[in-house]
């Protein structure tokens, strides 16, 4: 368990060294969020009625989206691992007295922390001091406020869990870069990232539920803005947990097999 | 200019020798557009109008905006991956070799993947002409292909800001991508349904509005003025202080030596 800790330690802070672009990185996410903002302003516009939520409620979801983005980017991968199964160097890593999948799965959760820390309180704070309904308001309610940091920690372990995969399958393909472009394409959709998942049409939302991704951004940002009753947030947050445990088991079994092929050429 | 073509087809070789790698990535590029087009549909077939502008309206402003990104991204990647060129000392290679920075740039690296996006931007654009209800005259063409080209000599001009203020900075330039990135991904619509700030901002400081917003006022018969229509040639009005930042940066580039 310490070997872990301090994988995610040395990861961690190795990511808080880099601040400019840490700062750089805010001023993108203020534009960001503020530009989507204005663009479901002119859709709230011309059809106030369709609107599947209410528009504080989403301008919280926007915001919460750009301030928690470092944890739910799609397309982040750490080349050092796709290098380390490419390049042969993940020898070195089967020599270590610990496993493989839990340090990687770490190591990706270090990161991305890393990089919340230094962007969401900058983001958040300005977003909560923006004129009604354009900023982040509170939490719905209390259980909103209790359920919220569940639901966003369950949803990183699911995209942790599935981008693990992603990593995995460089064992087979050894050429990782046109899966990750597939896989981030169909993520950036699915989770609710492109546009949020309550304004897509009625009969395409079951199908993202029976996908994991609706699992990932989508649940607890949906908790937070008060958009799910709480009998429907905790069966939500149930499907959260099942989706972990089922990604985890793929991972798993995935690792497994691989690290059986595995072939290291030469010495 | 010959070279330049040899260096095409070099490098078109080069990327065809992992052909599964090639075709992925493409289908990729595509799938990537194609999810952002999705999004748009279905916005649309909740909401049918934004700003006054339907469906097919945005749908042209939406492809004439990406394909000059995807073809400035094929083109101009050397400028996209400028940072690298510093940052690992080829541009010290570069500057010893007797031929012109810019070319030398622009030919270190090509993006045919990229066929990928243009193929859905082609495809889009395809859908919305015949159901935009434009009348398809001469000038109505002459402006759409205006639009890609001035967006072409716009996004190419970022490119190469970009590759200029990685001079000074290689850790603040995330900020870039609310031009580069922004103008695509917000370029979608017609700019002026973020409000008149923004509109003025994108025709003013950048000049992305003037190849998508005002022309497409024409296009669509929301104004008669004749003078939109040209708009997009300052696109590459744009180009000079963008040139002239990355000449300057050069100048004061010193190699972190060997």
């Amino acid at each position: 368990m310490k070997q872990y800790l301090s994988f995610f330690r040395i990861r961690f802070l190795a990511g808080l060294q880099y601040r400019a672009a840490a700062w750089a990185g805010i001023a993108t996410q203020y534009a960001w969020g503020g530009l989507t903002i204005l663009l479901f302003r002119a859709f709230y516009q011309s059809g106030a009625n369709s609107f599947p939520m209410e528009f504080r409620a989403l301008s919280s979801y926007v915001w919460l989206q750009q301030a928690f983005l470092a944890m739910f980017m799609t397309w982040f991968y750490d080349n050092d691992i796709f290098d380390s199964i490419t390049g042969g160097g993940v020898a070195y890593e089967l020599c270590r007295p610990c496993d493989l999948y839990t340090m990687w799965f770490v190591k990706n959760m270090a990161i991305r922390l890393s990089r919340v820390v230094l962007r969401c309180v900058p983001v958040l704070a300005v977003a909560a001091v923006l004129p009604a309904p354009y900023g982040v308001s509170l939490p719905a309610d209390g259980i909103a406020a209790l359920l919220f940091p569940i639901s966003l920690l369950l949803g990183f372990l699911v995209l942790i869990a599935f981008s693990m995969l992603i990593y995995l399958s460089a064992f087979y393909t050894l050429s990782p870069m046109g899966i990750r472009i597939l896989a981030t394409s169909v993520m950036e959709f699915f989770c609710g990232a492109l546009v949020p998942i309550p304004f897509l049409p009625e009969w395409l939302q079951p199908v993202m539920y029976a996908l994991p991704f609706a699992s990932m951004q989508n649940t607890p940002f949906l908790i937070y803005t008060g958009h799910l009753s709480r009998t429907v947030a905790l069966e939500r947050m149930g499907l959260q947990l099942l989706w972990l445990l089922l990604l985890l088991a793929a991972g798993r079994l995935l690792v497994n097999d691989a690290q059986k092929r595995v072939t290291v050429q030469g010495g | 200019m010959k070279l330049y073509v040899r260096y095409l087809s070099m490098l078109l070789k080069s990327q065809l020798q992992y052909r599964a790698s090639f075709f992925m990535t493409a289908a990729g590029q595509f799938l990537v557009s194609f999810t952002a087009f999705l999004g748009v549909y279905f916005l649309f077939s909740r909401f049918h109008s934004v700003e006054g502008f339907s469906f097919p309206e945005v749908l042209i402003c939406f492809s004439v905006m990406l394909t000059s990104f995807s073809v400035t991204e094929c083109f101009a990647r050397g400028f996209d991956a400028f940072p690298k060129l510093i940052r690992s000392g080829e541009l010290d290679r570069i500057l010893v070799r007797p031929k012109g920075v810019i070319f030398q740039v622009l030919t270190s690296q090509m993006e045919f993947t990229r066929i990928g996006r243009f193929l859905q931007a082609v495809l889009m654009l395809g859908y919305a002409v015949p159901n935009c209800g434009v009348v398809w005259t001469a000038d109505k063409i002459l402006t759409v292909v205006l639009m890609i080209i001035g967006g072409i000599a716009v996004f190419t001009s970022l490119f190469v800001l970009y590759a200029g203020i990685s001079f000074f900075t290689i850790e603040g330039l995330e900020f870039m991508n609310i031009f580069t990135d922004g103008s695509r991904e917000f370029g979608k619509y017609p700019l002026s349904v973020y409000g008149e700030t923004v509109l003025k901002f994108f025709t003013y400081v950048i000049p992305t509005a003037l190849v998508q917003y005002y022309p497409l006022l024409y296009l669509v018969g929301r104004s008669d003025d004749r003078r939109l229509m040209l708009l997009p040639l300052i696109g590459f009005v744009f180009f000079l202080p963008c040139y002239g930042f990355f000449r300057y940066g050069l100048r004061s580039y010193r190699s972190a030596g060997s």
